[in-house]
């Protein structure tokens, strides 16, 4: 499928950082189609429900399969797509809230499976859809819609928690880098266990943080995003807890670590012989 | 004359081992050609409290547990008291005159149990010298009970050798000790041996029999009660290439899972009870407008939220029926028998294939702990269905007709979005009101695909006819069965293919006086969806926790035929 319904009428707000991670995803998945001459139909895109979700409809060129699903349930809904079918290339496109909120529960079980999948969260640190109320990673204090006296539960720190719950690829993005953040997307999906990118998307429209993660100089402004260093150790584990203890939002590939089976070669019960029904039968034999 | 069956309880507290023994004498009675059917009822805890476990044993095939026993066997105090009241005026009590004293004046047998197994070698034979005891009170055969030794304890190699020949000395003593007491229930009749294969299999290993026989590859589930035993089973049964079982992390993550799992191509099922169901309510809305086919199996329990753990109830019906917010109604397929659990699953998994969509299996507590001999299903004689698969180029509307329509999978051409929000032809959202109508008209003209089901009918020219539906159909037969012997004009009416009914049944139904419904919940379930179809259709209920007895329901029938 490469033509788009016309009766499809969602758009992304001037400037969404979503449209940078659309363009990184599609050039990530036209990577694979061109370097390991993969057809697009093996790539199955599972998207939750926010701004963020609106992904799987917008991709541009050849589509790859999609389901537009649950708000929270894109995680367990890949795994149903990966663990019935390992060899198709399974993303989950999601936002902060969807995947940090209602989905938090989703996370932790994935990672200790290590299920082959690679999820791109767009956070933006606020609900769009519904109107600009506080998220997971919103900060202490931040007045949104819901917070009219300002935010009382402090920010969520993603990177901490996907290193705290075992996540085997962890890796930081800015959508404006579209270049970086699809190398980025590309080595996740050909990670071999479970990754998540998780991107700094702003939100134009309700909390707009392009200035405050690239800096202003002009203003006087420091960017809070920094590169993670070349000589950074990306499998060792201590060595991203330690990055992550200079605060602001570092960029790059955190934590890598190929040594874990994944969840698909783990099920042993593979190996063995299927039963036969008339033989279980004799089983229960009078 | 001698009986044609019998039926004996056995009270105690859980722990105590009687539960397994009670297995045993009824495997052992259809060996030797009896018809057999058991009922199990406990705490949700795992060591003590009140646990019973009933066995009918019939040289003919029998829809119920029975509901007076002739042989009540307690192990302590407490169990007596609650029970006696069931007694047959002839039945006896058999207790473990170590663990109590029965001091009324009705026919009792005391036997210090565990003092006459010390006396084989063997003191964890005391349930064998019960059995021994047990057996002779009706006449039964002590070699069908030596038999079933052999066979359960048989492999020296896991058992040593000491265990059968001690076991066998436990029952001959248990046989003479009642041989010295007078009592007798009658002789039970010798069986006539089938001439058909059988097995002998509860509920919940129907339904997961039936289910990889349909050709289940994707199984998750989360542990509940009463549906666990069928994913302990999966695990353990449902292996080799291809196959997929695993415990999920909650029942959210279950059902989204088959939502995944059904869109890639595979056949795709869990289990849970009322709890585990309500959580996947969003879910199975999601594979109702997305068009996924699955099998959703709830292993009713009772009461709302946590309710009954371990009791029997057909509470569910409307939630199976409506299980999700906006316009949605699923196919629901309601097994009475244990029998009818393995052809059920089967019927599921063919109406989810054919209309693309989440079928619900409702079963219930007392079947999935109901032990029944069933004539050895078939294989060859039962048709599987797969859905139809799309093999056509790109830019297919997948979702652009008003039929249900081929479906890609991933990894071939097609691709589409499978969509949580109301789509247009390739699963793009759209709000066009026009959209939204045909899409839902879409959905529901579905349906229309599965009245197939297969129905029962007798003396359906009668005015009244009784429609029982799920597992209360056994003590429903029963009662029917002694109401026309009595000379009441009443018809029999029975489906387990609930949603949407049998059409031949339905017209039927409409043209009936009065539809009497029996079923186990305090609403009227399934007769307020009935009165909706436009049936005058009227509720016997009973919300106890436990199945009818025959004797209550033939009397609430009357009651009612006379009013």
């Amino acid at each position: 499928m490469t033509k788009k319904n016309p009766e499809y009428d969602f758009k992304w707000c001037p400037g969404c950082g979503d449209f940078g991670v659309r363009r990184a995803l599609e050039q990530s998945l036209n990577k694979r189609i061109v370097d390991l001459e993969e057809p697009i139909e093996n790539t199955v895109v599972v998207a939750g429900i926010g701004c963020s979700g609106n992904l799987v409809h917008l991709l541009e060129g050849v589509q790859p399969y999609g389901i537009h699903g649950l708000h929270g349930r894109s995680l367990p809904i890949s795994l149903g797509v990966k663990m019935s079918r390992p060899e198709l290339n399974v993303v989950v496109v999601a936002g902060d809230g969807d995947f940090l909120s209602i989905g938090m529960e989703h996370i932790g079980p994935q990672a200790q499976r290590n299920l082959d999948v690679c999820v791109v969260v767009m956070d933006n640190a606020v609900y769009g859809l519904t109107k600009g109320q506080s998220s997971p990673t919103s900060d202490l204090g931040m007045i949104t819609s819901s917070t009219p006296y300002g935010k009382i539960e402090i920010g969520l720190n993603p990177l901490r928690l996907y290193l705290t719950l075992g996540v085997s690829f962890i890796a930081s993005a800015l959508s404006s880098k579209i270049k970086n953040l699809a190398d980025l997307i590309y080595q996740g999906m050909e990670h071999p266990g479970f990754a998540i990118v998780h991107v700094q998307s702003p939100c134009t429209v309700y909390n707009d943080t392009f200035e405050v993660l690239k800096g202003n100089k002009k203003k006087g402004i420091a960017p809070i995003a920094w590169d993670i260093p070349d000589d950074h150790d990306v499998t060792d584990w201590k060595a991203g807890v330690n990055l992550l203890d200079n605060g602001g939002i570092p960029i790059g590939l955190l934590y890598s670590s190929k040594e874990r089976v994944t969840f698909h070669d783990k099920i042993q019960s593979e190996k063995l012989p299927v039963r036969d029904v008339e033989q279980l039968f004799n089983t229960y034999k009078v | 004359m001698k009986k044609k069956d019998f039926v004996v309880r056995f009270a105690g507290e859980g722990g105590q081992g009687f539960l397994s023994a009670a297995q045993g004498f009824a495997s052992a009675n259809t060996t030797a050609g009896y018809h057999s059917q058991t009922f199990a009822t406990f705490p949700s805890q795992i060591m003590g409290g009140p646990t019973w476990m009933q066995a009918r044993i019939a040289t003919y095939p029998i829809h119920t547990r029975g509901d007076e026993l002739d042989v009540l066997v307690v192990f302590r105090e407490e169990a007596f008291q609650n029970h006696k009241g069931e007694l047959h005026e002839n039945g006896v009590v058999l207790y473990d005159s170590e663990k109590l004293e029965v001091s009324e004046s009705i026919r009792k047998l005391g036997l210090p149990f565990e003092k006459i197994a010390k006396s084989t070698g063997n003191a964890r034979a005391a349930n064998m010298v019960m059995l021994g005891a047990l057996a002779t009170l009706v006449n039964l055969p002590i070699d069908i009970l030596e038999g079933f030794v052999r066979k359960r304890w048989g492999d020296v190699s896991r058992y040593g050798e000491t265990i059968v020949p001690a076991n066998i000395k436990a029952l001959q003593l248990g046989k003479e000790e009642a041989l010295k007491s007078s009592f007798s229930v009658g002789e039970l009749e010798l069986p006539s041996k089938p001439t058909y294969d059988q097995i002998l299999l509860n509920g919940n290993e129907a339904i997961a029999l039936g289910a990889m026989h349909a050709g289940l590859s994707f199984f998750i589930g989360y542990p509940i009660s009463p549906a666990t035993s069928i994913l302990v089973w999966m695990q353990k049964y449902l292996i080799g290439k291809g196959k997929f079982v695993y415990q999920a992390s909650s029942e959210i993550e279950a059902i989204t899972a088959l939502l995944g799992a059904g869109y890639s191509g595979v056949k795709a099922m869990t289990s849970t009870a009322g709890p585990g169901f309500s959580l996947m309510s969003e879910g199975l809305g999601m594979g109702w407008i997305a068009e996924i086919p699955l099998v959703v199996v709830d292993v009713q329990r009772g009461g709302p939220a946590t309710g009954l753990p371990t009791k029997t109830e057909q509470s569910d019906f409307l939630n199976a029926l409506n299980p999700a917010h906006g316009d949605v109604m699923l196919p629901v397929i309601a097994p009475g028998t244990v029998e009818e659990c393995f052809y059920a699953t089967i019927a599921a998994f063919n109406w989810a294939e054919r209309y693309q969509g989440p079928v619900v299996l409702l079963s219930e507590h007392s079947l999935s702990e109901r032990q029944q001999n069933i004539i050895r299903p078939d294989l060859s004689k039962i048709k599987i269905e797969n859905r139809d698969i799309y093999r056509g180029d790109d830019e297919y509307q997948r979702y652009q007709s008003n039929k249900v329509s081929p479906m890609p999978i991933p990894g071939s051409s097609g691709s589409y979005v499978a969509n949580a929000s109301e789509h247009d032809g390739v699963g793009d959202t759209t709000h066009l009101p026009h959209r939204h109508v045909e899409m839902t008209n879409r959905r529901f003209s579905k349906l229309s695909l599965l009245e197939d089901g297969s129905y029962e009918s007798e003396n359906v020219d009668s005015n009244i006819v009784i429609l029982p539906w799920g597992g209360s159909k056994g003590p429903a037969r029963e009662a029917y069965d002694r109401l026309v012997k009595e000379g009441y004009s009443i018809g029999w009416a029975y489906t387990m293919f609930l949603h949407p009914l049998p059409p031949d049944l339905l017209s039927i139904l409409k043209d009936k006086d009065l539809v009497l419904v029996p079923e186990l919940n305090y609403l009227g379930q399934f007769s307020s969806y009935l009165r909706g179809l436009g049936i005058n259709a009227y509720s016997i209920t009973q919300y106890t926790g436990l199945p009818f007895k025959v004797v209550d329901l033939v009397e609430m029938i009357k009651e009612k035929l006379e009013s």
